[in-house]
């Protein structure tokens, strides 16, 4: 494939909706497992960590621990279920099932399958994202009508790593490949961005490296919104996560077309 | 003379350095059944690939129902069907669900998809199993839904890669007729198969591919009456070996593989007479088809 046409920017119609709808249809097949899965896991940590190390800690940055680190799990959680989604399921639809390959056959194009799967990802980020902030609201951990703006921040995010975790699946061999990106960067990523502990205690280059990390920029914005401010940072915060949602798609397109396509 | 439907001219495609399709020029009639046979890697399934625009060609040109491809792609396969060679049916969907998925893939409205499915289901054969999980479903059966599947947008054109390899006779034999009520209704059809017998049986036109080139093109009848001598006798057992030196002098053509001997001859009566009191040989008389054809033309050696 010439480069012109590989680098060439994504023709997005409205037929990338028959894609998500596909594996909507799936997901309400298998709901119960999958809201387990995705949402017991952080509440387990959440409820654990949030009163057990918050009865040592006491307050944290003038709040509960319990709710700073829900704040920073609402961020994680929607991370891990756009992750998990782009990486695992979507590799299972693309070289195991080969589902991408039926739907290219129809008048379907590789940027239709590729922005279904996008959005579809960052979908199950914000219910992922949404169940916990029902939670934590439940609880009282929410300041309540500025937690309601945390709901697009939470899909801004998934966007952002359904993105990345579609561009790693362009790349991968199996799903063994994804070990890397979940133990390289991810797991990483969750100790920079100020989930567990504040990122202003850190040494300065340690801070530079936080600030370029997605996930950071989705627990800066969530934390004040849950604690009841809301700042002009949180525009930048969110220019970041959709700077990486756009150009991580474009990368996805682009690497799936050499994968797929040549 | 009836409507071209696919026609290829010049037709190539190499994968790093290695030339794969190198100038292929097909032309395909409204309402035939149009082969592709060649030996594994002959590169049939990267011909269909590029006839659908799923990759690009390096060189050539391809229309396909009067689009221009891969330009104009996404419009020809609103027209067109695929029964591919791997099943890659939706293993979490029931039959219908099957169905009515890919509908959308069209644009089809929700209620034209429906009405469509108890004729497509009906010409599954899968009427009472509309809501049977996928895999509760025997092979035929999916290769049947498939085959259903690449009919829901009506297609004017359907192409198959391998429609029956893995099957049994029986489910073979049902594809078959599948596939001849699908040309009755006028659909064109192209097939790639290394299967002689399922290609002399459908095709009323095919190409012989090797290497991604075309060796031989004509109707079944033609190939075998153009390329080949009308009768074959096989012959093996112990001392074929000395018996295969008299008999090149019977008959024009004599090959060996392993330990097989084949006598092609417009009358090989010699043959067979030479054969009478040789009791320790055993042989076969038959007239030649497609597949000597296709021996003759591609070799007798593995491709894999």
């Amino acid at each position: 494939m010439p480069y012109a046409k590989l680098l060439a920017p994504p023709v997005l119609s409205l037929r990338f909706v028959a894609v998500w709808r596909r594996n909507w249809l799936v997901w309400r097949k298998l709901a119960l497992p999958s809201i387990l899965g995705n949402l017991a896991d952080p509440l387990i940590m959440l409820f654990g960590l949030g009163y057990g190390l918050g009865a040592v800690l006491g307050k944290m940055q003038g709040t509960t621990y319990f709710a700073f680190l829900a704040a920073g799990f609402v961020g994680s959680a929607s991370m891990y279920a756009a992750t998990f989604e782009s990486l695992f399921s979507a590799f299972s639809r693309m070289h195991v099932q080969k589902t991408w390959d039926a739907i290219l056959n129809a008048p379907m194009t590789l940027e239709d399958v590729v922005a279904g799967e996008w959005v579809w990802a960052a979908t199950k980020s914000l219910a992922a994202g949404v169940c916990m902030l029902l939670v934590i609201t439940a609880f009282g951990y929410a300041s309540v009508p500025l937690a309601l703006a945390a709901v697009p921040v939470v899909l801004l995010v998934g966007l952002a790593f359904a993105a990345l975790g579609l561009a790693i699946n362009a790349l991968a061999t199996g799903y063994d490949f994804f070990s890397y990106y979940l133990t390289l960067i991810l797991t990483p990523m969750m100790m920079l961005s100020g989930v567990f502990f504040p990122v202003e205690r850190l040494p300065e280059a340690i801070r530079t490296i936080a600030a370029l990390l997605p996930l950071y920029h989705g627990v800066a914005i969530v934390r004040p919104l849950l604690g009841g401010q809301f700042t002009g940072a949180m525009l930048g915060h969110a220019a970041v996560l959709a700077a990486y949602a756009i150009v991580g798609f474009y990368v996805a397109v682009v690497l799936t077309r050499r994968r797929l396509l040549t | 003379m009836s409507a071209t439907v696919l026609a290829t001219r010049g037709l190539r495609k190499s994968y790093a350095g290695r030339e794969v399709v190198g100038g292929v020029d097909i032309t395909v009639a409204q309402g035939e059944c149009f082969g592709l046979l060649g030996p594994n890697g002959a590169g049939k399934t990267t011909i269909l690939k590029l006839c659908l625009g799923l990759i690009d060609p390096d060189g050539g040109a391809i229309e396909l129902l009067g689009e221009p491809v891969p330009r104009r792609a996404r419009e020809a396969r609103a027209r067109v069907g695929v029964v591919p060679q791997f099943d890659n049916l939706d293993p979490d969907f029931t039959v219908t669900e099957n169905l009515v998925v890919f509908g959308r893939y069209f644009g089809l409205r929700p209620r034209d998809i429906e009405r469509r499915i108890p004729a497509l289901l009906d010409y599954a054969g899968l009427a009472g199993r509309a809501d049977a999980k996928l895999h509760t479903l025997s092979g035929g059966m999916k290769r049947r839904l498939t085959l259903a599947r690449a009919l829901v947008n009506d297609p004017r054109l359907v192409f198959m890669d391998e429609p029956t390899t893995g099957l049994d006779p029986q489910a073979r034999h049902l594809i078959w007729e599948r596939l001849r009520q699908l040309t009755q209704e006028g659909k064109t059809l192209v097939l790639t198969t290394h299967f002689m017998e399922e290609a002399e049986r459908l095709c009323s036109q095919l190409v012989i591919v090797d290497r991604g080139r075309i060796v031989a093109q004509g109707s079944p009848r033609a190939l075998i009456g153009g390329h080949i001598e009308a009768q074959v006798v096989e012959v093996h057992g112990p001392g074929v070996e000395q018996w295969m030196a008299r008999a090149s002098q019977l008959a024009p053509r004599v090959e060996r593989t392993g330990e097989t001997v084949f006598c092609y001859a417009e009358d090989v009566a010699p043959v067979l007479a030479s054969l009478r009191g040789q009791s320790e040989l055993a042989y076969l008389h038959r007239p030649a088809n497609l597949e000597d054809v296709f021996l003759k033309l591609t070799g007798r050696d593995l491709r894999d």
